[in-house]
């Protein structure tokens, strides 16, 4: 009989622990992290109820009031130094407790977000008839409606049972209306202005010459004559979008603030809205998704701390494709040299480590160069050759920060990762396959063409996952080579070429940077920040979803045979 | 009698380009208008002369071999591991040039010609001689893409070519019956036996003249062996064979002639009968009987 007992243990058997508990600690750090920005930036979307708060007899008033509505966003201990004697001595302890609120309205208060004592509180309730406006201005408002005035005179009191669906219909009304605005001004408007622009530029060039040849005097008057054009083109464009606009405040809402006022604004100021304390949970979902596609799919406002943050998607996506397929041909190319054909040596042995070294060049090195490289001598060449016109007038065109000189710069950030897996995936191709291919004639070409690579793709893939998970996520070579806080339009649009690859774009990275710590209210950021946060942690995720989609495929495809 | 390996003398050059650009043109040419030519074997139709080899400068594999092949035979090469029989047998088709530092002397000639004539192109002495290895190397591909990889690295297109060369060549490895309703599916979904299979009908696809093959049924059973030893059988028909095994009994079953190396050098080469029942030698006879090795 064999009986257990610690001197049987296999020496060494304890380590095991060891590497459970790294492993642990690890996926703690990462499921903790991943856990909060989640938690965090899905509660963002989630319709809170809004409180009226009644303030105790002789407590600070808020703007001379003793009523308060807002949405109580978070409650915390007040830092002891701030404590004064007595409030240290009471013995109820929420006089040391200090409740955040955020009461909206800022264009009528200043402030976003009020702090109160909780032991000054006298009750707090959720009153019915709290409406939650989100406006285009401003931020949201949290009012009592009165009633709608409409254009005609009449008005229909927040009491008629008719309200809340007169007011709905109201709202997509205008917001239908200011759709068909922004077609107008972006769509038709602004290729007029984009051929004006162009035209405006080639007049001040043929201005600035002294003398003018025949032909570039035609120039100058055929130039005018198309800028006399366009403006005949847009001034009935300008004119339907002024009157479109002028409709927008045809109805107006009176309502009354926590503080009493009684204030009026126009149907068109506001954008979205729901009632917070008369929701149902399933009306709350619907809202909650509500939220989340509005900021998907919507265009930034107010700084970008209000709407979507869709062009950030649309650029990070652009910009981390573009780098994709500059690095991996790059990349794989480079490897195949260092790999099949380079005489393996001290030289190649001392390239290998110098790549492997470019991984640890710090990122902001990197922007660096692609500032001296790509966007002043290479844009500032291409420049030269191709738009002098604008080199005269000081108006770049590459010779800016832009969506490729990004994407390149990130691609040679990122190619030593690609070198290094796609050389480990050519050096796992196995011997046997290779000869066969030379034993049936194959030139050494052809059998890396024909076998070789098909048969590393998924390592090489593996390495575009990962420079694909590290370039999406940078911003600090972003910052010097086109990334912008709010950029004007798209890297594609339907203006001719329709890829503008010159252009400045916006990036989630950057975008999380400019609202956390750039933006003039930062507890009014703070939610987009973490609801971007989650955005660009998902984004990576599903592209890196589609790379191993693409990886699986091809493993199944070119698994390797079994002995 | 002690040739290094040509360099190619710039004297020379232009005059031997004149006389000949492809050594192996006229093999080339009646193996593709007739795959059985006329039945008077070249008994020196692989040649190896006084040939020594090295894997870098000091360590010499190969000492002073002298043999030559016949055409359409069945030729085995046996000895002890490490006695330099796949080195020889990976020099006919010039495998062993993608080792770095390997060095040779004397001369290997196919049909007169020599291998390393520097105006030979590797790549078509490869194409002449069909190759199958110990481990069985399927491409990661279908059956029917294996089976014309070397049709396709030459450029060949032409749909009714291939798929001619693909049943006979099957055929000819005895694997049609068993995969002529899945061409396209995947090459690893054969067995083992018929992987090996598969790997010969891809050496026999292009019409080669010589067929290498490298201990081929040591990764088998017996049955997959049988199989495979049948099948060289009837390719003696039409290619010359040579084999490196392991397998005693499996040289004296399958080949017309035997050679035994030992240490590097050639100790004894004759007709199999001969060698296994009658040895000259007594260390072939010791290696014959299992005695040593």
């Amino acid at each position: 009989m064999f009986t257990s007992s610690q001197k049987d243990r296999p020496p060494g058997e304890t380590f095991v622990w060891f590497t459970a508990m790294g492993l642990a600690v690890g996926l703690l750090m990462i499921v903790g992290l991943l856990g909060f920005i989640v938690w965090r930036g899905v509660a963002v979307f989630w319709p809170k109820p809004v409180a009226e708060i009644r303030l105790k007899e002789g407590a600070p008033t808020f703007r001379g009031s003793s009523n308060v509505v807002g949405v109580i966003t978070k409650q915390q201990a007040i830092d002891a130094r701030n404590l004064s004697p007595e409030q240290l001595s009471n013995p109820d302890p929420t006089v040391r407790i200090e409740k955040q609120l955020f009461v909206g309205n800022r264009n009528y208060f200043g402030v976003s977000y009020v702090y109160f004592n909780a032991g000054d509180i006298e009750a707090v309730d959720y009153p019915d008839g709290i409406l939650n406006i989100e406006r285009m201005e401003w931020g949201n408002a949290l009012v009592y409606p009165i009633a709608l005035e409409m254009k005609d005179g009449t008005r229909v009191d927040a009491s008629d049972p008719a309200f809340p669906g007169r007011f709905r219909d109201l709202l997509s009304e205008v917001n239908k209306r200011r759709a068909a605005i922004t077609r107008i001004e972006k769509g038709k408007i602004g290729k007029i202005n984009h051929r004006m622009r162009e035209l405006q530029l080639d007049e001040r060039y043929l201005a600035r010459q002294k003398t003018l040849t025949a032909t570039q005097e035609q120039d100058l008057k055929r130039v005018r004559e198309r800028i006399r054009e366009l403006q005949t083109a847009y001034d009935p464009l300008a004119a339907q979008a002024l009157a479109l606009r002028e409709q927008q405040s045809d109805h107006r809402l009176l309502f009354r603030l926590a503080t009493g006022e009684e204030r009026s604004q126009a149907m068109g100021e506001f954008v979205h809205h729901f009632w917070p304390n008369r929701m149902s949970v399933f009306k709350k979902i619907g809202q909650f998704l509500h939220h989340v596609k509005e900021f998907l799919i919507a265009y930034p406002r107010e700084a970008n701390t209000e709407g979507g943050i869709f062009p950030s998607i649309f650029g990070t996506v652009v910009m981390t494709l573009l780098m994709s397929l500059a690095v991996t041909p790059f990349g794989v190319l480079a490897a195949i040299y260092l790999r099949e054909y380079a005489k393996q040596g001290p030289f190649v042995r001392a390239v290998r480590i110098a790549v492997n070294n470019l991984a640890g060049v710090p990122s902001i090195v990197f922007g660096i160069f692609g500032l001296g490289f790509f966007v002043y001598f290479m844009g500032g060449n291409i420049d030269r050759i191709f738009f002098p016109r604008n080199v005269e007038l000081g108006v770049p065109t590459f010779g800016t920060g832009g969506v490729l000189w990004a994407s390149l710069t990130l691609a040679l950030m990122t190619v030593p990762v690609v070198i290094v897996s796609t050389e480990e995936a050519l050096a796992a191709v196995s011997r046997g396959v290779r000869q066969g291919a030379l034993a049936c004639g194959a030139s050494k070409w052809q059998t890396i063409q024909t076998l070789v690579l098909p048969a590393s793709a998924p390592g090489i893939l593996t390495g575009l996952i990962l420079a694909m998970a590290r370039g999406a996520g940078e911003v600090a070579p972003l910052i010097l080579v086109g990334v912008v806080a709010l950029a004007p339009s798209l890297p594609v649009d339907s203006i001719f070429p329709f890829i503008h690859l010159e252009r400045k774009f916006m990036h989630l990275g950057f975008h999380i940077y400019d609202l956390g710590f750039q933006s003039p209210d930062s507890e009014a950021a703070m939610p987009m920040v973490f609801a971007t946060t989650l955005v660009l942690i998902l984004l990576v995720v599903v592209l890196n979803l589609g790379a191993i989609l693409i990886r699986n495929h091809l493993k199944r495809k070119y698994m390797a045979s079994a002995f | 009698m002690i040739m290094t390996a040509p360099m190619p003398e710039p004297t020379a050059k232009a005059e031997t380009r004149d006389r000949v650009t492809n050594p192996l043109s006229g093999v080339l040419e009646r193996s593709a208008t007739n795959p059985n030519p006329d039945p008077s074997l070249r008994m020196d139709y692989i040649r190896v002369s006084n040939f020594n080899f090295f894997y870098n400068q000091t360590a010499q594999v190969l000492f002073d071999l002298n043999m030559d092949i016949p055409e359409r035979q069945v030729t085995a090469f046996i000895g002890p591991s490490g006695c330099g029989k796949s080195t020889l047998l990976r020099n006919i088709n010039r495998m062993n040039d993608l080792i770095d530092g390997v060095r040779h002397e004397g001369d290997i000639q196919i049909n007169g010609h020599s291998i390393y004539d520097p105006y030979l192109e590797v790549i078509s002495l490869r194409k002449r001689i069909g190759m199958v290895f110990q481990k069985s190397n399927p491409f990661p591909k279908s059956i029917y893409e294996n089976v014309i990889y070397s049709l396709r690295v030459a450029g060949r297109k032409k749909k009714s070519e291939l798929d001619d060369t693909v049943e006979r060549s099957l055929r000819g490895a005895a694997l049609w019956g068993e995969v002529k309703d899945r061409l396209h599916e995947s090459a690893f979904s054969l067995s083992g036996g018929q992987m090996q299979r598969l790997c010969i009908a891809r050496a026999i696809a292009n019409r080669p003249e010589i067929l290498l093959m490298d201990e081929p049924c040591s990764a088998l059973d017996p049955i997959a062996t049988g199989k495979i030893e049948e099948l060289i059988h009837e390719l003696k028909a039409s290619y010359t064979i040579v084999i490196v095994t392991h397998n005693m009994q499996q040289a004296a079953r399958v080949s017309d002639r035997t050679a035994f190396f030992y240490l590097g050098r050639l100790v004894e080469y004759d007709e199999t009968q001969k060698v296994f029942m009658n040895p000259s030698n007594p260390q072939t006879e010791a290696y014959v009987s299992g005695r040593f090795g």
